[in-house]
C-alpha cells in the first residue's frame, strides 16, 4: 500500500469549493486544491489565514460551513468518526507539539494505532516500536521514556514515529519545525525528505519556515485571500500578490532562498 | 475494539518458503508484506528450519507491496540467519523499495527494552519507603511553606513594601464567599432537616422530643455548621486555588513574575489566604443561620413547634458563647484550605498532567486537616472546659 501503489491518477485529497466561516469571519471562500500521490504540499500563509483549520478540516477534526474534501475519494467534510473509520490507518497525522499521550511511554504511544487497527503479538509490536525509534532518528532508550522527560525536537520525533506507526501512506505535519533550534529543524526536514522517499509517502506540511519549503517540498500553497494559489518556490516568488511578495522576497525568504544556489 | 484486524486490502497474501539445493539455499519471499501481514509472516518466519544450509539468498523479488513493517521482518531474518552462522550472500528487492530496505539497514537496529522490568518483594518496599519518605517530606514543606506565607503577611502588612493587593483580595471574598453562598446555604439547610428529623425521631421515645432543638442549635453552631461550610469550600474553592496557580505555572506565568521582580507570595497567595479567612467565618455563620431554619421547618412539619416556641427553646438552649465556639475555627479552616491549595498549585510541574494530580491531592488534604483539626479543637474545648 506504500510506494507505487495501485491507484491511478485521482488526486490523494480533493478539495473542492470548500467554505470555513466562523460567525462572520470567512476563513475560505470556495477554496479548490488538489494533492498527488508521491508530493510534498507545503501550505503557507499569515497567521491567521487558516492553515490549521484547512489541515483540520481535511483530517475531519472541523466540519466546514460547505464544499467537499475527499481523502482517498472519501468525503471527510461530514465529519463523522464512523466514516472516517477505513481512513485513519492509512493516514497519519504529527500535531504541533506532538499531542503524545502523557500518561503512555513513547513505545506504547507507537504501539497505540497497533492495537486499534492490528492482532500483532506484544514482541512483535516492541519490535516495530524500536524500529520506528530508529526510523526517525530516537535512541532506543527513548522508547521507555514518558512524553514530559523529552525535550521539544525528541517529542516531534516521538510523534511522527506514532504517525508512521502503520507505514500511512498520506502524512499530515503541522508545523513540524516550529519551536526548533536551525540545526534540529534542518535535521528534521532531511528525516521528512528521507523518509517520504524510502517510504513513498504524501505529505501535507504545513508550515511558517522558507528553509523547509526550500528543502522539502515539491509544490507549495499559499493560503491569501481566503483562496489558495499554488506553484513552486520560483513561480510563487515571481507572483504580484503584495503578500506572497514579501513573503518570498522579504529579508528573509531572500536569504533562505539565496542558499539554493 | 481490541484484536481488530487491519482493514487494509491485502491484494495478494505474503507468502514465505525456503527452496534447498544442497547447503545452498533460497529464502523466497511473495505476496504484500504490509503490517497486516506481519502477524502472520512474524509465524511463518520463525516456523522455518535451516539445518544444513550454510549459503542462503533471500528472494523477494516477487513482493508486490513492502512496508516498513515487512522491511524490518526482512531484515530480522536477515540478522538471525547470520547470527547463526548461515551466510546471506543476498537480499533480492523489488527496486522501487530498496531505498526503504536499506535505510532500515543503516540504522543498525536493536529491538530496544521497552517494558519496565517485573516487580519483585524489594520493589515493593521501596514504594513504601519511598511514599513514607514523600509524606515526611511533603509535611516539611508544607511547614516550611506556612512559615513563609506568614511572615510575608506580617510583613506585607506592617510595613507594605507598595500597596497590597487590595482589588485581588476583595474579588476573593466575593469570588470564595458571595458565590459560594447558594451551595453553603442549601447545605446547610438539608443538614437542618436531617438532624431535626432524626433528633425528633430518637427523642420522641422518651417523650423529650422538645430537646430535638438544643441537639440542633449545639451540633450546628459548634460542629456542623462550621464543618460542612469548610469542607464545601475546600472542595470549591481549594481546588480553584491550586488548579488557578497550577495553570500559571505551567503557562510559566509564575517564573515571569519573578523576573520582574514580583513577590508571588505576596501577590498570589496573600489575597487568598486573608479574603478566604474573612469570607469563611461570614459564610459559617450563614451556614448556622439556614441550618437553624432548617431544623426549624422540620420541627415545625413533625413535631408541631411552632416558630415563636422553637425560638424561645433555642434562646435557653444556647448561648453566644456556643456560637463563637463554632466560629473561631473557621479562620483556621480557612488559613488551612487556602495554605494548601497555593501550596499545591505551586508545586505543580511544567505539564498539564500535574494540574490534575495536585488538585486533587490538595482538596483530600484539605479536607483532611479540617477534620483532624476539628477533631484537636474538640479535644482542646473540652480540656479547657468551653
Amino acid at each position: 500500500m506504500s510506494a507505487g501503489g495501485s491507484a491511478g491518477r485521482e488526486p490523494v485529497i480533493r478539495i473542492r469549493r470548500l467554505v470555513n466561516a466562523f460567525g462572520d469571519a470567512i476563513i475560505h471562500d470556495h477554496l479548490d486544491l488538489d494533492v498527488n500521490r508521491g508530493e510534498v504540499l507545503g501550505v503557507v500563509g499569515g497567521s491567521g489565514a487558516g492553515k490549521s483549520v484547512l489541515l483540520r478540516s481535511i483530517i475531519g477534526l472541523n466540519r466546514p460551513s460547505s464544499g467537499s474534501i475527499k481523502v482517498f475519494g472519501q468525503e471527510t467534510a461530514e465529519g463523522d468518526g464512523e466514516d472516517l473509520k477505513g481512513l485513519q490507518l492509512r493516514w497519519g497525522v504529527l500535531f504541533q507539539e506532538g499531542a503524545l499521550f502523557s500518561s503512555q511511554t513513547v513505545a506504547q504511544n507507537i504501539q497505540v494505532p497497533m492495537r486499534r487497527w492490528t492482532n500483532l503479538g506484544e514482541e512483535m509490536m516492541n519490535e516495530l516500536a524500536a524500529m520506528k525509534l530508529a526510523l526517525v532518528g530516537l535512541p532506543a532508550d527513548a522508547g521507555a521514556k514518558y512524553p514530559a522527560e523529552l525535550s521539544g525536537g525528541m517529542k516531534k520525533r516521538a510523534g511522527l514515529a506514532r504517525a508512521l506507526a502503520l507505514d500511512p501512506e498520506l502524512l499530515f505535519l503541522d508545523e513540524p519545525t516550529s519551536g526548533l533550534d536551525p540545526i534540529s529543524a534542518a535535521l528534521f526536514d532531511d528525516l521528512v525528505r528521507n523518509l517520504q522517499q524510502s517510504l513513498g509517502l504524501t505529505v501535507f506540511l504545513v508550515t511558517h519556515d522558507l528553509d523547509t519549503l526550500r528543502a522539502v517540498c515539491d509544490r507549495i500553497a499559499v493560503l491569501v485571500d481566503k483562496k489558495i494559489k499554488l506553484g513552486t518556490i520560483d513561480s510563487l516568488s515571481r507572483d504580484t500578490n503584495p503578500w506572497i511578495h514579501e513573503y518570498f522576497c522579504g529579508p528573509r525568504g531572500r536569504a533562505a532562498l539565496a542558499e539554493r544556489v | 475494539m481490541r484484536n481488530v484486524a487491519v482493514r487494509l486490502a491485502i491484494a495478494t497474501p505474503a507468502m514465505v518458503r525456503v527452496d534447498r539445493a544442497g547447503r545452498d539455499a533460497r529464502l523466497i519471499a511473495e505476496g504484500d508484506w504490509l503490517v497486516a501481514e506481519a502477524a502472520r509472516m512474524d509465524e511463518a518466519l520463525r516456523a522455518l528450519t535451516f539445518a544444513g544450509v550454510t549459503q542462503l539468498v533471500i528472494d523477494g523479488s516477487k513482493i508486490s507491496h513492502l512496508d516498513s513493517a515487512g522491511a524490518w521482518l526482512i531484515l530480522r531474518t536477515r540478522q538471525f540467519l547470520e547470527a547463526k552462522g548461515i551466510r546471506v550472500t543476498d537480499v533480492l528487492l523489488p527496486e522501487t523499495y530498496r531505498a526503504l530496505y536499506q535505510r532500515l539497514e543503516s540504522e543498525a537496529l536493536a529491538p530496544a527494552s521497552i517494558h519496565p522490568r517485573r516487580q519483585t518483594f524489594a520493589d515493593f518496599l521501596e514504594r513504601i519507603g519511598r511514599g513514607t519518605m514523600h509524606v515526611l517530606h511533603q509535611t516539611y514543606d508544607l511547614v516550611g511553606f506556612l512559615g513563609r506565607v506568614t511572615v510575608e503577611t506580617w510583613e506585607a502588612i506592617l510595613e507594605p513594601r507598595h500597596e497590597l493587593p487590595f482589588a485581588a483580595f476583595v474579588q476573593q471574598i466575593e469570588e470564595t464567599g458571595l458565590s459560594a453562598l447558594p451551595i453553603v446555604g442549601m447545605l446547610a439547610f438539608l443538614i437542618g432537616v436531617v438532624l431535626a428529623y432524626q433528633g425528633a425521631d430518637q427523642l420522641k421515645r422518651f417523650g423529650a422530643q422538645i430537646y430535638t432543638i438544643d441537639f440542633l442549635g449545639i451540633g450546628i453552631l459548634r460542629e456542623l455548621g462550621g464543618l460542612v461550610t469548610a469542607i464545601v469550600i475546600a472542595g470549591r474553592s481549594g481546588s480553584a486555588f491550586t488548579a488557578q496557580i497550577g495553570t500559571m505555572r505551567v503557562n510559566e506565568e509564575t517564573d515571569a513574575m519573578q523576573t520582574i521582580g514580583l513577590n508571588i507570595a505576596e501577590i498570589l497567595v496573600l489575597p487568598r489566604v486573608l479574603g478566604l479567612m474573612i469570607a469563611l467565618p461570614l459564610l459559617t455563620f450563614f451556614a448556622d443561620v439556614v441550618g437553624l431554619v432548617g431544623g426549624m421547618v422540620m420541627t415545625y412539619f413533625d413535631l408541631g413547634i411552632t416558630f415563636p416556641a422553637f425560638m424561645r427553646e433555642l434562646e435557653s438552649a444556647i448561648t453566644l458563647r456556643t456560637l463563637l465556639v463554632g466560629l473561631i475555627k473557621a479562620p483556621v479552616f480557612a488559613f488551612v484550605i487556602a495554605l494548601v491549595g497555593c501550596f499545591e498549585g505551586l508545586r505543580v510541574e511544567r505539564n498539564a498532567g500535574s494540574v490534575g494530580k495536585l488538585t486533587t491531592r490538595s482538596v483530600v488534604e484539605s479536607i483532611f486537616l479540617i477534620i483532624a483539626l476539628d477533631a484537636g479543637f474538640s479535644v482542646l474545648f473540652s480540656v479547657l472546659g468551653i
